[in-house]
């Protein structure tokens, strides 16, 4: 497991997960900076990803989309906003239409990539996710999985009843 | 590993007082005000107000206005939701690390491959 830390903000809509990895900053850099490898791990092995564009410069554009069994293919785009290798990178982006152009109905949400240097060959990778409503976190979670559902009123009241945390 | 529920303080802290609660569970239907709330504690209005700005300092309840009035509104689903959409997206991250952990291992073998048996081809 290397998974470090995960923080949740519901209030900001802010995830930030961390990890720490047995290898060099250059090589978690290249997992981000080569296609042929962010395919790998992108999308989950149901809903495998394809990148058609990916322009990892300031200004540059990636695209992507995924393929589920029953041949569907959600796509998706980030907007490069800024980079500096091996280190940052800021995509800002969403949902697309087949064409690669951005779905302008869909939220738009940013991911900021820190990755640094801990110890001599092991690695940290920072990735906070920042969205702008709960419907662009439903519809990015919709990409590959089938989950998304709302929450009723009893369920509330069964969080309230139980006592909740004395610290 | 630590998965740090420090993060929710504000809203379990908000949760942990029996009065706050109240109020919530009060506020769900939204038809009183501070003032009207105050009334069902046997405390002074300057204290339940203070509970009520904990409240919405956690993002807990809302002021609304209705007319001329202001009346305090839970906001507790939104926040539940917004919660497990943050744990489903950590669940995602998490599986993405560990195919990057995969990679990693693959590539490790390739270069342990060429490095130690290299040699024997």
């Amino acid at each position: 497991m290397t998974v470090t830390a995960v923080r949740k903000d519901p209030h900001r809509l802010t995830l930030t997960v961390e990890a720490e990895f047995d290898a060099s900053v250059e090589r978690i850099w290249q997992l981000w900076a080569d296609p042929r490898k962010l395919e790998r791990w992108w999308g989950p092995p149901t809903y495998p990803a394809t990148f058609t564009k990916h322009d990892l410069a300031p200004g540059g554009r990636i695209e992507y989309h995924m393929t589920g069994a029953a041949g569907d293919q959600p796509h998706g785009y980030w907007d490069v906003l800024d980079v500096e290798p091996p280190r940052r990178i800021l995509l800002r982006g969403g949902i697309a239409n087949a064409d690669g152009t951005p779905n302008k109905e869909t939220p738009i949400s940013t991911i900021r990539v820190s990755i640094e240097e801990v110890a001599q060959g092991r690695t940290r990778m920072s990735i906070e996710n920042v969205f702008p409503s709960t419907e662009a976190m439903e519809q990015v979670l919709a990409m590959g999985t089938e989950e998304g559902q709302s929450q009723a009123v009893s369920q509330i009241d069964a969080i309230l009843a139980e006592e909740i945390i004395q610290r | 590993m630590q998965i740090a529920p420090a993060d929710f303080d504000p809203l379990f802290a908000a949760l942990a007082d029996h009065t706050r609660r109240d109020i919530v569970r009060r506020a769900i239907s939204a038809e009183e005000g501070v003032l009207e709330l105050a009334n069902h504690y046997p405390m002074s209005f300057a204290a339940v107000q203070k509970h009520v700005a904990v409240l919405e300092r956690a993002g807990l309840i809302t002021k609304q206005r209705i007319g001329r009035r202001r009346v305090v509104r839970t906001n507790l689903e939104a926040l539940l939701v917004a919660r497990r959409l943050l744990d489903q997206y950590e669940e995602l991250w998490r599986a993405r690390i560990d195919r990057m952990n995969e990679l990693i291992a693959e590539s490790d073998g390739a270069i342990d491959t060429v490095e130690t048996k290299g040699s024997k081809r």
